[in-house]
């Protein structure tokens, strides 16, 4: 069954031609799509299996991080989104997408509705920072998307990171349900030991990224896009690491789960 | 219509980090404390709003309830002793503001009118800092008046003003001037001379005179007057003529006749450029079969693969960025990204380079009128170089971070972009490109104003308060983001002829060059989008206003590609028709207002006679610090902290380094990521194993001692750069940017004829190095000006030659980085130890200069790169780091911390007697490796017959230990010695 994949582009997005080779590379269909076509076509959704809102700076981070975006998504697909939603089709926000999608409300999506009860705010450091991160995936979480993955090292490349939620109850609802899919780590004794160790931007309990209770929404501030092949890692002329990249494995997993499920 | 003012803050629970680092900045750059800084932002709507609709806006497009807290008029700014808002000035790029606006008409369901608008500014509120201190912070530091309008109040002020507008709407009001003017050349001399400088034509005497001559003959004064155009110059003729005959367009200096001596040998060139730098490509042509297109695009355009070509350019924009370092280096990224969208047909953006030459920033003395802090330089350069490269999506693959302190007088920012493209694009060969008579002119991307009007002809006219920044800009990457998504889907769909962008000249330039081959075109000024009215025609015709493309469309796909544009919020315009009328018309409303013959335009310009005399009197005395002690491990750490050898990690940290996912070796690399690396590498392809690898070489502190050293040693760095990553001899090709102060002998120019002369040693210097290493030079710019004149005060930049070597790298699984991988390893030394202690950073830290420069050996330094390239592709090598600033003492260093593993090495094998000239010479062509155990006498073999010296091995203990013949040593932790390389840009 071939498993198509919407990869939105359009207006500063920038990660959309890695993710959508990272699709296609697990062997899916993914096309990258334009906003303005999406809006202007709807159904182009209907033929989808998997949304895949890449990084980047779309419109600028003008009104604040993925504001602009996610209102025209509202505004003008917000129907679209959730028959696609509630049809249990997978979605990942990556970066910038992350946070579009916490601002629709597609994460952590609590009970079924669209309501944005997180954010991700500036770096401590008030910086853009291109650095890799070492990731660990918290045992309860039920995010698809991490299946057989417990530990991975990507880069972050960002200036507004740092996830925040609205209160303490979001946040131990998040912790309780399994939502918190990925976490920032000290990297111990293994392999990729040089990578920033702990939370560099200061995020709310060294989160890097969560789920919907059905762990088929998935947004994530670091960048598994970027990381498809071995030569990626920093530290590659040193380690002994496989071929493929960490990353790739991220995009299998949906891929694998839609063509099973959907 | 009323004026709404919304502010955002951060709740008070919330940490400020932006206002924090303000407040750092402060006391670092000023030395001021201020108990605290708050940030909020401001937009302000001018608009005809209902209140539910003003509701309706901050609720759905301002308000981000978690973590900030949203006012309509009335102000957040609390428990502060001062505020200050900036804000720009009538005409300067505002793209939140513009962001904004799409969001507003988003989030209201309708779209505003044109004079309707929402403007960005910001709200500084400062704890505990009184008046007088808060302009000087204001002014120092916060804002550019060149480009911002601020107003500062104090909390007492502000009381009665809670809520209101501390700024004028920032909307331009020009009256527009005359349709179109005559300007008579029938002049004096003197009185041509005054027109060129009061018009800002830059156009010398002769030229002025071979304009003048033009008008007057029968044939044009016949055709004239048949097409109703009168018998003098239209203002519009003269600006054309200007743009496309200055400095900046026509390398009037590069293509002089030019007489040389240097006391010893007198000889005459004709064309620096065709001597020397075509000289040299033409000859090496021969012996490297990937040369697609050279020179005459955009871009140079090398074969990548069989099915793909990779275009590289490399610009200054150093003018600009002395005024406003932050608009000046982003409007430089964005603008070299436009050379590769314009190359051939286009070609996708996939690397960009940074290089930033600037005095120091720890500079303590005055500071003369107009020019800034070094500092504040630094921070506004690399603020904008982020800005453009992240927000355009194009990854910073290489730089560098030069300090000298003549860059005092005008920093140098260089920005460089690679590109790649299918060989096939529409079925036609990406790298051919040619407007027909018949195709449409059409402009898309973002409109005119007045912004760059000159930028080619640039002046140091100050500025007059309240009238648009016409000399500086700012860029908008997410426009040109956009353009340039929708002109690559318009490539792949064969729907235009020609490309090329609007930079130096704006239309008149991408029109006058893309008419060359159709041979004319009819342009109609009118129809262009202007940013607000009152901008004469001329002023449309020459404005600088970024983010914007000229095509050639035929017919047949007009109406295809609007329709794409329309579908892409991308603005398209018809602005008229090539022709092979052999003239470019200009026409306002329908009046033909220029007519310029093609040939006259292009071929018109005389050529230029200069002399060039180098001074060979002053001859610096040979010296040599001779230190009391044999421990030489402080001076190490000293010269790893100076300001040319520290690292520079925590600016590359902030350019996105990965994005499209192609890197292979990143600036900073090691189990620490933090060890320098010589050359970026990136693997474009995601089904191939090759690779493209880019390094600079820039060496401007050996220009005063010899101008040839300064060139050789720039481009040997940038090729043992990338051969220490594995790049092989010949696959190398190289892009030449000089900057130069003005090199024409004039009464405010006395030494003219030696910076000629050093111009001419430095092409030499070119054509001889390159010929050995067999690099063609695919392509360069020039930027001659490079001076800071002010009453008597002059400061000229050290003449700087910028080398930006690319190679095509076969398999991107060999690549070798910098560190040192385990102990154990033998530690060798290849390449020459010279006494070349000229220009060094170990003399300059004592206050010396010195006298004897390093030099270049290209013959043998081929044969060692040929050979290391062997060894590395044999995989014998573990890690190889080049040497430059610093010498031998700083490489070992860098390897040895940024690997974890510390070093037992004598250099006693190099046979240079004295330990300084041993540890901290910095001859060229030099690398120190390492290999395992193991693989040492594979290793040596493949190096037999080049300079290979064993010093030692590497070892688990952290320690660096280096011992020289004549008994001076270093002994160093390796944590010392990093933290010193650390800390001295720890920003």
């Amino acid at each position: 069954m071939t498993i198509n994949v919407v990869v939105l582009t359009g207006f500063g997005i920038n990660a959309d031609e890695e993710t959508q080779r990272a699709f296609n590379r697990v062997g899916a269909q993914a096309s990258r799509i334009h906003l303005n076509d999406l809006l202007a076509d709807p159904s182009l959704l209907d033929r989808a299996h998997i949304l895949a809102i890449p990084g980047g700076f779309s419109f600028g981070d003008a009104a604040g991080p993925g504001k602009i975006l996610a209102n025209r998504l509202r505004f003008k697909l917000e129907k679209a989104l959730q028959d696609f939603v509630g049809r249990g089709k997978l979605a990942i926000g990556i970066s910038n997408g992350f946070q579009v999608m916490l601002r629709l409300g597609m994460l952590p999506f609590f009970d079924g509705s669209f309501q944005q009860t997180c954010t991700l705010s500036q770096n401590d450091s008030a910086r853009f920072e291109n650095r890799w991160v070492h990731l660990r995936r918290p045992e309860n979480t039920r995010c698809l998307w991490l299946h057989e993955v417990e530990s991975l090292d990507l880069p972050l490349r960002c200036e507004h990171g740092k996830f925040i939620p609205q209160d303490e109850s979001v946040l131990k609802r998040l912790f309780d349900q399994g939502q918190v899919a990925l976490q920032y780590a000290s990297s111990g004794d293994e392999d990729g030991a040089g990578v920033a160790s702990g939370n560099p931007i200061g995020s709310t309990e060294a989160i890097a990224g969560i789920c919907d209770p059905s762990g088929r929404l998935f947004g994530l501030m670091p960048r598994p896009e970027a990381y498809q092949d071995r030569v990626n890692h920093p530290e590659w002329t040193g380690l002994h690491l496989p071929e493929e990249g960490a990353g790739l494995q991220i995009f299998r997993n949906a891929v694998e789960f839609a063509r099973r499920e959907l | 219509m009323k004026t709404h003012r919304i502010e955002i803050a951060r709740k008070a629970n919330q940490a400020d980090p932006a206002g924090a680092s303000v407040r750092a900045q402060i006391a670092q750059d000023l030395d001021i404390n201020v108990e605290a800084v708050r940030i909020i932002d401001v937009y302000t709507i001018h608009a005809a709003l209902s209140e539910e609709e003003l509701t309706v806006i901050c609720e759905q497009v301002f308000s981000n309830p978690i973590t900030h807290d949203c006012a309509l008029n009335r102000s957040l700014a609390k428990d502060y002793s001062c505020l200050v808002e900036i804000g720009f000035l009538p005409g300067v790029t505002d793209t939140v503001g513009r962001s904004a606006l799409s969001a507003v008409e988003d989030a209201l369901g309708r779209s505003f009118s044109e004079a309707e608008g929402v403007y960005k500014s910001t709200l500084y509120a400062l704890s505990c800092v009184d008046y007088e201190t808060t302009v000087h912070i204001t002014t120092a530091l916060l804002a550019n008046d060149l480009i911002e309008q601020y107003s500062i109040q104090s909390a007492e002020e502000m009381r009665s003003r809670d809520g209101q507008s501390l700024l004028a709407l920032p909307i331009v009001k020009e009256t527009a001037g005359p349709l179109m003017e005559e300007v008579s050349l029938d002049l004096s001399d003197e009185a041509l001379k005054a027109l060129s400088r009061d018009r800002m034509l830059a156009l010398e005497l002769e030229e002025m005179r071979v304009i003048h001559d033009y008008y007057e003959q029968a044939e044009v004064r016949d055709a004239r007057a048949k097409a109703g155009l009168p018998a003098s110059p239209t203002d519009i003729e003269l600006e054309i003529l200007a743009q496309t005959w200055s400095e900046h367009c026509k390398h009037k200096i590069f293509n002089a006749v030019i007489d040389y001596e240097d006391g010893t040998e007198k000889y005459r060139i004709t064309s620096l450029f065709k001597t020397y730098i075509q000289g040299v490509t033409d000859a090496v042509s021969k012996r490297v079969p990937w040369l697609v297109n050279v020179f005459e695009d955009n871009a140079g355009i090398i074969r990548f693969d069989e099915d793909h070509v990779f275009a590289l350019k490399a610009e200054t924009h150093n003018s600009p960025s002395a005024l406003d370092p932050y608009g000046g280096a982003m409007t430089g990224i964005v603008g070299v990204n436009r050379d590769i969208l314009g190359a051939g047909l286009g070609f996708q953006c996939i690397l960009n380079t940074d290089v930033l030459c600037v005095a120091s920033p720890f500079y303590a003395g005055e500071i003369p009128p107009r020019l800034m802090h070094p500092r504040r330089i630094l921070r506004g350069a690399l603020r904008g170089a982020q800005e453009g490269g992240n927000h355009s999506g194009v990854p910073n693959v290489n730089g560098a971070l030069v300090f000298h302190e003549h860059f005092f007088g005008k920093p140098l920012v260089f920005c460089g972009t690679g590109g790649l493209s299918p060989a096939i694009v529409g079925g036609r060969p990406v790298w051919e490109k040619a407007a027909r008579p018949g195709d449409f002119i059409i402009m898309t991307g973002g409109r005119i104003g007045k912004d760059g009007i000159h930028g080619a002809t640039f002046s140091s006219e100050a500025l007059h308060e309240g009238s648009p920044a016409t000399a500086v800009q700012i860029g908008d990457p997410i426009t040109q983001k956009n353009m340039g998504d929708f002109l690559l889907e318009a490539r792949d769909l064969g729907f235009y002829s020609c490309i090329t962008d609007n930079g130096a000249g704006g239309l008149s330039s991408s029109i006058g060059e893309m008419a060359l081959k159709p041979g004319g075109a009819d342009v109609h000024i009118d129809r262009a989008p202007l940013k607000y009215d009152g901008l004469a025609p001329w002023e449309i015709f020459v404005s600088e206003a970024q983010e914007r493309m000229t095509l050639a469309v035929p017919p047949e796909h007009v109406d295809a590609f609007l329709d794409l544009a329309r579908r892409r919020d991308v603005e398209a315009t018809v602005l008229g028709t090539f022709t092979d009328s052999g003239q470019l018309r200009c026409y306002y409303d329908d009046q033909l207002i220029a007519a310029l013959d093609m040939d006259f335009l292009h071929d018109g310009l005389p050529r230029m006679y200069l002399e060039a005399s180098l001074d060979t009197t002053t001859e610096l005395p040979q010296i040599m610090p001779a230190p009391d002690q044999n421990d030489l491990s402080a001076d190490l750490a000293a010269v790893l902290g100076s300001l040319n050898v520290c690292s520079k990690e925590n600016f590359v940290r902030m350019m996105d380094q990965e994005v499209q996912g192609q890197s292979v070796l990143k600036q900073f690399q090691g189990p620490g990521h933090d060890g320098p690396g010589n050359a970026g590498v990136i693997k474009p392809l995601a089904d191939s194993k090759r690779g493209i690898a880019v390094a600079c070489g820039i060496c401007p502190k050996y220009a005063e001692l010899d101008a040839y050293a300064m060139t050789a040693c720039a481009v040997d760095e940038a090729v043992r750069n990338l051969v220490a990553v594995g790049a092989a001899i010949g696959t190398i090709a190289g892009l030449d940017n000089f900057c130069w102060p003005d090199p024409v002998q004039s009464e405010t120019t006395p030494d003219g004829r030696h910076k000629l002369a050093q111009l001419v040693r430095s092409c030499e210097a070119l054509y001889d190095v390159c010929l050995a290493y067999d690099i063609p030079l695919i392509s360069g710019k020039d930027s001659m000006k490079n001076d800071y004149r002010m009453g008597d005060t002059k400061i000229s930049i050290p003449p700087t030659l910028l080398f930006t070597a690319a190679a095509i790298l076969e398999d991107v699984d060999k690549v070798v980085s910098m560190e040192v991988k385990d102990a154990g390893h033998i530690v060798y030394v290849l390449g020459e130890t010279y006494d070349e202690m000229g220009g060094s950073e170990y003399l300059a830290l004592h206050g010396m200069t010195g006298s004897c420069p390093p030099r270049v050996n290209p013959l043998s330094a081929r044969k060692l790169y040929e050979r290391l390239h062997q060894a590395i592709m044999e995989g014998l090598v573990k890690s190889c780091h080049d040497v430059s600033d610093g010498g031998l003492a700083a490489a070992l260093a860098e390897s040895a911390f940024s690997g974890g593993y510390g070093m037992t090495v004598t250099l006693s094998p190099l046979g240079v007697e004295n330990g300084i000239i041993a540890l901290f010479s910095e001859s060229q062509s030099r690398f120190v490796v390492t290999v395992a155990a193991e693989d040492a006498a594979a290793f040596e073999a493949a190096m037999k017959r080049s300079a290979c010296y064993r010093v030692g091995e590497t070892s688990p203990e952290p320690v660096l230990r280096i011992s020289c013949g004549d008994d001076r040593y270093i002994d160093a932790e390796l944590s010392v010695l990093r933290d010193a390389w650390k800390k001295t840009l720890d920003w």
